[in-house]
């Protein structure tokens, strides 16, 4: 607009934006993941009849907000360039102590409180180990799984606490208004947290730099130690409250409770849009992903598929999602 | 005139948004050095790749002793005789000197595995043939030092039997000693009538080793002919395109009280007692030979690297920063060397990488505010003439130079005191260095004081107003620059002892 | 790199000398060659995977279905020697390790082709294959009375007092000795996970090289479940459920890095065996087998931190020390 006519150069314009190309590549993840949602909407409405009542869609969210709330801060710490693949051990761990706390009288506030902190020691220890040690996120979290997960079997081995005051089951099981479950809300408010943390805060933009150059986020000031290690304590918080949930809906604690949860919660994220390799992704896309994992599992449950084959559907809706653009891009390329 | 071993024509090459090259002629002739010329970004990269067979060419020819051939991969490129020696060595670190020489074509026994016996003594006597004997055929890459490396794969490049051996800015990590043994073997390479390819920018080497030369401009030829026939005036103009006389910016050294005081800083393997003064609006040069340790020193002050001993003063109050963080908020920023690696973020967007730094004040309470973030950059983006479609576009679609500019973009706008400048304008085009060199006079004439680690002797005499020259890790003279020449530097550098006090 | 993992590997030798030493205090019998040779058999099926996942992990790859595939691999022909029991054995061998090669080729071709992560592709694949394991076995066992005897004398014929099951492990083991490091392939295989990009440079197929590299983990896998079959006399839906995690643990137990380029069949040798002497070693000492989990979880975690301690680049060294002076 201004052009400053002198001796000198005339000083460029540089506009902001072109057209946004950037929300553009994005948008359209979020809305292919959003048309294979409402499909599955569609198949599961038509494909039984139970499907489309208040209450069975009310159902249907418990089955997944347990492990989307995990997936929020998965996201986040997968788009940071790490991963945590003892997230589900840190549920059994918490639960173990909640039960375990449980045995000596714990009342309510105290369970939930004992919950989300065994959590978030868990999270402090995963982050202390890769951003103090400098250990590589993987293979630590999968010594951290072990270990966290043999905690909770050598204090229970092959036994259940149980007896959990009635109070403690409106996390998991109580609703808040008519059809709404507590979950479910909670799930919508921590997305909503977490969206505006990870695209509207300076955390948030810290970590996609973290997690597209390391290095060169270093060099520019950002403190990659630190945002690192929030992560991990998020990842662990969440999984913390899960434990409460999960724990609260069941009505007892056993070692061997959410066994496999890690994988279902990063197929959730991956299949979100997030780059398992960092730097890339949208809170939008992880909560379809985990809308449309919820809708698959319930859908199927109606029609009485055994969990195992329904992991056959989500294994090859992961592998499709992700070979799906690349595919395309080879074939235009041709 | 015997006939090329290898010739490109109407060779061309794109990406998404760049030609790369168009059009492009070269010959290699039999037993002689052709010095490839050319800014950066002018395609010789490109060039290089496909010839390796990294790439392919979108259209044109490629022929070997006058059949055309299709290297459709390194390895066919490697079979057809076509070695490259790189910048940086693309060997393996972890495996032995012969294995290195040997990798993709070890001899085999007859059961079809390696034959590990013939293979050593293979590579000591390619080695010997070099007149390398001193490298040890059974040490592994790592533990030799970057000559050595060179060599490793000059002697690669001999046991194929390479007849076209490509050589991409050999130089760039040697010292002087070094360059003269590379030229030597540069010279046995021609007897023995391997077709050399030679790039570098440096007019000194090429007028020395070099037969023929040809010029890339933009992708594309603009020239080529014999040395011996053509002046360096000439070649340059060619690169440039237009007359250049390189004039450093003239300058009011107002200089004033020290600013930055270090004394006596220490780390146990790479610097030592490493004592000097910067005053507030000066340019302090930094010369020494590669790995004399200037990097690490700056590092350190940036909170990088933590040093065992000494003290940092900054305007009077001590610091001692244990992270870019801490140094930057005491007012020192840091424009590193490797550009793709330190500076920017490549896939974030311009104005992203430039607010990266000052997030703490373009955000209100920690939520980002993007109005504020466009016009932090706009402001400083303008400043130093960015070349951008928009400031929305991924920082690593830009030229060299232009990253360069928002890398010193983002540190400006942090309002800093001290700016460490590391081989600022090193892999830029002319142009570009023209502008960084003007913005640093302009920096230091607004208050900022600076700090310029290079290696490039005319820019070290031109801009500076004292030059500190580090030799292996301690600092071995601080010189005015009143008169001062390169010869005197070069000495100082390395160690030579000076005839006269 | 290997001077590295002999010096690593000398440690964890002599850690195991010493845990199996400690119990040998307690328990006289615990040393005896044939309890030693039953450890060593009982770590076999362990020892070869770990074997296989080494070299996906140094390509700078992961392979998280390989206990899927086993368990997939296992039950084709645990339901076709049940079908048909007067299959020869090495019929079914030949049979379940095509099977994992095919399902190993699979991650292949999606890693290469595609240029999927392996860890999403084997994350998929992970689920698929358990998933497909119910599909053709409906969620029955196939148990003892129905396999054929070829099945059940298999791993446990003796020879020279060793059981065949611990000979497939020395065996193999041997086979991928010769592979890693007189092979051309072996080379490849470190130097794609050294250094990718010198790879290309001399000429190697990175692509094609970690496609064999999955078909070799795949293959591996596949066999194993023939074995695993014969010496558990049991096949599932809910065979090595979990396991693959144990095989990664031998690896990182073994010094193998996850990032690629670093490992010898020593290091995923000495690895299983740390574990298997650890799972032998729990009962003996009266520690209830749930501890064993924790334990293994300890162990990876120190090894990562002792592998991460090897890996550490040295600093810098530009100051020449004492006597070079100005």
């Amino acid at each position: 607009m201004n052009q400053m006519q002198q001796s000198a150069p005339t000083v460029r314009r540089i506009p902001d934006r072109l057209d946004n190309p950037l929300k553009s590549a994005l948008f359209s993840w979020q809305t292919l993941l959003l048309l294979v949602a409402v499909a599955i909407f569609v198949a599961n409405s038509l494909a039984s009849p139970y499907f489309l009542s208040p209450w069975s869609l009310s159902d249907a969210t418990f089955n997944f907000t347990e492990k989307a709330l995990i997936a929020l801060a998965m996201a986040l710490l997968i788009i940071s360039g790490e991963i945590d693949l003892s997230v589900a051990a840190i549920i059994a761990l918490a639960s173990t102590a909640m039960g375990f706390a449980l045995q000596f009288g714990a009342d309510t506030p105290v369970l939930v409180a004992i919950g989300i902190g065994t959590g978030l020691a868990c999270g402090a220890f995963n982050g202390f180990l890769v951003t103090r040690l400098g250990l590589p996120s993987i293979v630590v979290t999968i010594g951290t799984m072990s270990l966290f997960r043999g905690i909770a079997f050598i204090v229970l081995g092959d036994q259940a606490f149980k007896g959990y005051p009635a109070s403690f089951a409106f996390f998991g099981q109580g609703y808040v208004w008519w059809v709404i479950s507590f979950e479910f809300v909670l799930f919508l408010a921590a997305a909503l947290i977490y969206y505006v943390l990870l695209h509207r805060t300076n955390f948030g933009r810290r970590i996609f730099a973290i997690g597209n150059n390391q290095v060169a986020a270093q060099f520019s000031g950002v403190r990659v130690g630190r945002v690192k290690f929030v992560l991990f304590c998020l990842a662990g918080l969440m999984s913390g409250i899960a434990a409460v949930l999960l724990t609260s809906r069941l009505g007892s604690t056993r070692p061997s409770i959410a066994q496999g949860w890690e994988l279902e919660v990063i197929t959730m994220v991956v299949l979100g849009g997030v780059s398992i390799i960092g730097g890339a992704g949208s809170i939008t896309g992880v909560v379809i992903a985990a809308f449309i994992m919820g809708l698959v599992t319930f859908g199927l449950g109606l029609l009485n598929v055994p969990g195992i084959v329904m992991s056959i559907v989500i294994g090859a809706l992961l592998i499709l999602v992700i070979a799906l653009p690349i595919v395309y891009r080879l074939v235009r390329r041709r | 005139m015997p006939d090329p071993t290898l010739t490109l024509s109407g060779v061309s090459k794109s990406f998404p948004g760049v030609r790369a090259l168009h059009d492009v002629r070269l010959s290699l002739y039999p037993g002689e050095v052709t010095a490839l010329i050319g800014e950066n970004g002018a395609g010789k990269s490109t060039l290089v790749k496909i010839l390796t067979g990294i790439y392919q060419p979108d259209a044109g020819e490629i022929a070997i002793d006058g059949k055309p051939v299709h290297l459709s991969s390194a390895h066919r490129a490697f079979e057809h005789g076509i070695t490259a020696i790189h910048q940086e060595t693309v060997l393996f670190d972890d495996l032995t000197v012969a294995e290195n020489i040997f990798l993709g074509h070890a001899p085999r026994t007859r059961l079809g595995t390696i034959d590990w016996r013939k293979m050593r003594s293979e590579a000591r006597a390619v080695l010997d043939a070099m007149g390398a004997s001193h490298i040890d055929a059974n040490a592994r890459l790592r533990e030799l030092g970057i000559a050595n490396k060179h060599l490793v794969a000059v002697a690669r490049a001999m046991s194929i039997d390479a007849r076209i051996v490509i050589m991409d800015e050999p130089t760039a990590a040697l010292s002087h000693k070094e360059i003269e043994d590379l030229f030597v073997l540069i010279e046995l390479l021609k007897q023995d009538g391997k077709a050399v390819l030679f790039i570098s920018h440096k007019f000194d080497e090429i007028y020395r080793i070099a037969d023929r030369y040809t010029v890339f401009r933009d992708g594309e030829m603009v020239g080529d002919g014999l040395l011996r026939d053509t002046g360096q005036k000439e070649i340059v103009q060619m690169m440039v395109g237009r007359s250049v006389d390189h004039i450093f910016p003239e300058r009011e050294a107002r200089i004033g009280a020290p600013v930055l005081s270090v004394s006596g800083l220490s780390h146990p393997t790479e610097f030592d007692d490493i004592t000097f003064e910067l005053r507030q609006s000066e340019i302090l040069g930094f010369y020494g030979l590669v790995g004399a340790g200037r990097s690490e020193v700056m590092q350190a002050l940036f909170g990088i690297t933590r040093p065992s001993a000494g003290s940092i003063v900054l305007g009077g109050k001590p610091i001692a920063p244990r992270s870019p963080a801490d140094a930057i908020a005491a007012g020192i920023v840091y424009v590193p060397e490797e550009r793709g690696k330190q500076g920017v973020v490549v896939d974030l967007p311009i104005y992203q990488n430039v607010s990266l730094p000052s997030l703490a004040r373009t955000s209100r309470s920690g939520f980002l505010r993007l109005a504020r973030e466009f016009a932090l950059a706009r402001e400083y983006t303008e400043r130093l003439d960015l070349r951008a479609s928009s400031l929305s576009q991924p920082a690593g679609t830009l030229s060299g130079g232009n990253q360069q500019k928002v890398v010193i973009a983002k540190w400006l706008a942090t309002s800093p005191r001290v700016i460490i400048l590391d081989e600022p304008t090193k892999g830029i085009d002319i142009g570009s260095k023209a502008a960084v060199h003007a913005f640093m006079g302009e920096l230091v004439a607004q208050g900022l004081s600076v700090i310029m680690v290079s290696s490039e002797l005319p820019e070290i005499l031109g801009m500076s107003d004292r030059v500190v020259v580090m030799r292996e890790g301690r600092i071995a003279r601080i010189f005015d620059n009143e008169g001062l020449d390169a010869v005197t530097l070069v000495e100082t550098a390395a160690g030579i002892v000076e005839s006269a006090a | 790199m290997s001077r590295l993992v002999r010096t690593r590997e000398i440690w964890l030798l002599l850690a195991i000398v010493a845990m199996i030493a400690a119990i040998t205090l307690r328990t006289p019998s615990f040393a005896s060659p044939e309890n030693l040779a039953g450890i060593f058999n009982n770590t076999a099926i362990l020892i070869i995977l770990a074997l296989g996942q080494m070299v996906v992990i140094i390509t700078r790859s992961i392979d998280l279905s390989m206990a899927s595939n086993l368990a997939l691999s296992g039950m084709i022909v645990a339901l076709l020697s049940s079908a048909y029991p007067d299959l020869p054995a090495p019929l079914l061998m030949a049979i379940a390790a095509a099977s994992g090669l095919a399902l190993g080729a699979l991650n292949g071709l999606l890693v290469w082709k595609l240029d999927i992560p392996s860890i999403v592709v084997t994350l998929g694949t992970l689920t698929i294959y358990r998933g497909s394991n119910f599909l053709i076995s409906g969620g029955t066992w196939v148990n003892a009375d129905e396999l054929g005897p070829a099945f059940i004398q298999t791993t446990r014929v003796e020879l020279v007092g060793l059981p065949l099951l611990s000979w497939f492990a020395i065996v193999i083991a041997i086979g991928f000795f010769v592979l890693m490091t007189r092979t051309p392939l072996g080379r490849s295989i470190y130097a794609i996970g050294v250094n990718p990009v010198a790879a290309v440079y001399a000429g190697i197929n990175v692509g094609r090289t970690k496609f064999i590299a999955f078909c070799i983990s795949g293959l591996v896998a596949g066999f194993s479940g023939f074995l695993w079959v014969s010496r558990y006399v049991i096949a599932s839906v809910e065979t090595a459920n979990g396991y693959e995690l144990s095989v990664i643990a031998a690896c990182v137990i073994g010094g193998v890095s996850i990032a690629g380029g670093i490992g010898t069949v020593g290091s995923a040798l000495l690895g299983a065996l740390f574990l298997g002497v650890i799972t032998s070693a729990l009962p003996v000492i009266n520690v209830s087998p749930f501890w064993q989990m924790a334990i293994s979880g300890a162990a990876i975690i120190l090894a990562v931190i002792l592998n991460a301690r090897g890996e550490r680049k040295k600093g810098r060294i530009i100051l020449k020390r004492a006597e070079h002076g100005a």
